[in-house]
């Protein structure tokens, strides 16, 4: 991947980059059908006109993967333009087989909702809901059907099950993390997305909840990408970009 | 989950605002709602009680007092005008019919008016037990006397002068109750009803020894009082009630009683409409504090929810990443604009009801005008209908800033 920073040197795209390769790894093909990413040629301009590039890659069906950089090295656009929560102005970004960059906005919505999972830095529950109804909010929103059963084994499979009912506010920070995972996977998302999961973590934090991601993308087959700059999970997943 | 579900607990998240933003509205629709009522039924009970009723003549004072007095019954009469002044006028081409009253007593504060049938077929009046009245001292009462007072036909009581308890009481006639009627929503009700002659007897029984000669003999009877000889000169009544034969009436007859006789004429319609217009200053002033009542809920739920979409820009951008599209958090704001806006106008519409209801308990006369609190006009829903529209008005600016929310500018920084 190239990345460049325009404040230094202008205008920079190079997509020819001789360095260009496919971050998948090759004995990883055996074991998969087909990409859940493929991004061909992406780069995103900043309204401040900054532009960024982004090399190819592909990542499989049921991979982990990192996006490694530091702040402002444009991996949260990236993980944003991933998740079609910002529009691409170039490039082609594939997700199952769809290419999200030219579905219209409404459809695209509609497409988010059906097949993604969001975990942010902050848990952004919704604090005038319960945690049920916060779980609640993912099918209803995705147009899917609100399956009260699905909410139950969610949560207690991350040890949850006597909040139900519990008010966002009375949830300690931990808690609420779990809670905004379960809400992540409870409409059993093809891909996961994650912006900085555990930067604001102690270690022990960090090691129980990338853990815990791992755990639930692999229980819901579910391919999980983690946008971070937190060095701690290099050492605990393979699947690495590096901005 | 479905979006009235989101709405609600949005508003139940800060019941202080949500508590506050509804009691302002409802305080607003409150008082329009007591108005409309109040109005409503008002003109409702005048163009009732004033229907087929094109003119009164009385003895000459204020016009609206002599229809206040003769028509709704709430106020003291004129004085008398001579009964054969009377009949000469119910002789008048364009007169198609006149009815005598003779008004002066009353019995626990219900006024007795000697008349005769033609005033109840007017009111289209119907009884619900016994007979109308024939004799003289026959007594045939409204229902509300009825329900108030107790008495039943065949009861016997005196009258007091006067419209109050506390006027000189006539024991020495005592009436007799022959006829109860059904219930009309109308001045009917509220009314004892006799001839002119149990009235004049009462007043005469009174003033002893002024005897007037016995009417068994009369060969010419008076059009208006059978009782007497037509043309005599010292019987009085209180007034004389007129249809019009045709509308040149309208126009010849007021000017010939008021110019050519020493009688007044008072047009019910005019009369209603003057008091209307002086009623009317009062209205306008609570209906502009009304007004403002509510433009100021308006406000406080459009800055309200302003400053809560502030604090929820995360709570949308999240919504949109799970799936929701920018109509559907237009939608949800704009739910919960309408949604108190909605609460608020039928609660105040309760408000206003309750009072009213209170208010028809505490004051009798009120019950007396025939107002009541039981009752809803289409209005009522055209108010809740406006209360959407103010909802939509006061959400629509906070609904575009939530449909305008970028996801990623959010959920970055």
């Amino acid at each position: 991947m190239y990345v460049c920073d325009p404040s230094v040197n202008g205008k920079i795209v190079n997509r020819t980059n001789p360095f260009l390769f496919s971050l998948r790894p090759p004995y990883f093909q055996s074991f998969h059908t087909g990409y859940m990413i493929k991004v061909t040629g992406l780069s995103y301009s900043y309204q401040t006109g900054h532009s960024i590039a982004f090399r190819d890659f592909e990542v499989n069906k049921g991979e982990h993967w990192l996006l490694l950089g530091e702040s402002g090295s444009g991996k949260t656009t990236l993980l944003h333009l991933l998740g079609g929560l910002l529009k691409s102005q170039q490039g082609k970004i594939e997700v199952n087989q769809t290419d999200i960059t030219r579905l219209s906005e409404s459809s695209l919505d509609h497409f988010r909702g059906k097949h993604y999972g969001f975990i942010f830095q902050k848990n952004h529950l919704i604090a005038a809901l319960t945690v049920k109804k916060n779980l609640l909010m993912a099918p209803f929103l995705a147009g899917l059907q609100q399956n009260e059963d699905r909410v139950h084994s969610v949560l207690s499979q991350l040890g949850l099950e006597n909040k139900l009912n519990a008010k966002i506010s009375e949830l300690s920070y931990g808690q609420a993390q779990r809670v905004a995972i379960a809400r992540a996977v409870l409409n059993q998302p093809a891909l996961i997305l994650a912006d900085e999961p555990t930067s604001a973590l102690d270690d022990k934090s960090c090691d129980r909840v990338t853990a815990l991601l791992l755990e639930v993308a692999s229980q819901n087959n579910a391919t999980l990408v983690i946008a971070t700059h937190d060095q701690r999970l290099k050492s605990k997943i393979k699947n690495q970009i590096a901005l | 989950m479905n979006l009235f579900s989101l709405v609600w607990n949005y508003l139940k998240a800060k019941p202080l605002n949500t508590v506050l933003n509804i009691f302002l509205l409802a305080l607003g629709i409150a008082v329009i709602n007591i108005l409309l009522l109040f109005n409503k039924q008002l003109e409702q009970k005048i163009t009732e009680n004033a229907k087929g009723i094109d003119l009164v003549v009385g003895a000459k004072g204020s016009p609206l007092q002599l229809i206040l007095c003769n028509i709704f019954h709430i106020d003291f009469p004129t004085g008398n005008i001579r009964l054969y002044e009377a009949e000469r006028l119910a002789r008048h081409r364009l007169v198609k019919k006149a009815i005598p009253l003779a008004l002066g007593d009353s019995y626990q504060n219900f006024r007795i008016i000697g008349t005769n049938q033609d005033y109840t077929r007017l009111y289209e009046a119907e009884l619900a037990q016994g007979d109308w009245w024939k004799n003289d001292l026959d007594v045939v009462i409204g229902a509300t006397v009825a329900e108030a007072t107790g008495i039943k036909t065949g009861d016997t009581f005196s009258s007091a002068h006067g419209l109050s308890n506390e006027g000189h009481a006539h024991d020495n006639a005592l009436y007799v109750v022959k006829g109860i009627l059904k219930k009309k929503g109308n001045v009917v009700d509220n009314l004892l009803f006799t001839n002119i002659g149990s009235v004049w007897k009462v007043h005469e029984a009174h003033e002893e020894g002024e005897g007037h000669p016995h009417t068994d003999s009369i060969t010419d009877p008076s059009p208006l009082v059978p009782s007497v000889a037509r043309g005599d000169s010292t019987r009085e009544i209180t007034s004389l009630l007129i249809q019009y034969r045709n509308p040149i009436a309208a126009i010849q007859l007021p000017r010939l009683i008021n110019s050519q006789t020493n009688m007044q004429a008072a047009s019910p319609a005019f009369e209603t409409a003057r008091l209307f217009s002086i009623l009317g200053v009062g209205v306008d002033v609570l209906m502009g504090f009304a007004y403002v009542l509510i433009f100021i809920s308006a406000l406080s739920i459009f800055i309200a929810l302003y400053n809560s979409l502030k604090e929820r820009q995360y709570d949308l951008a999240i919504m949109r990443s799970m799936g929701a599209s920018r109509g559907k958090l237009f939608v949800a704001v704009v739910m919960e604009g309408a949604a108190l806006t909605v609460i608020g106008s039928v609660f105040g519409i309760l408000l206003g009801h309750a009072v009213l209801y209170a208010f028809t308990q505490l004051v009798a006369e009120s019950q007396k005008a025939g107002v009541t609190a039981l009752v809803f006009y289409s209005e009522e829903a055209v108010i809740v209908g406006g209360s959407i529209v103010l909802g939509l008005f006061c959400s629509w600016i906070p609904a575009a800033q939530a449909y305008r929310t970028d996801i990623h500018k959010v959920l970055a920084a």
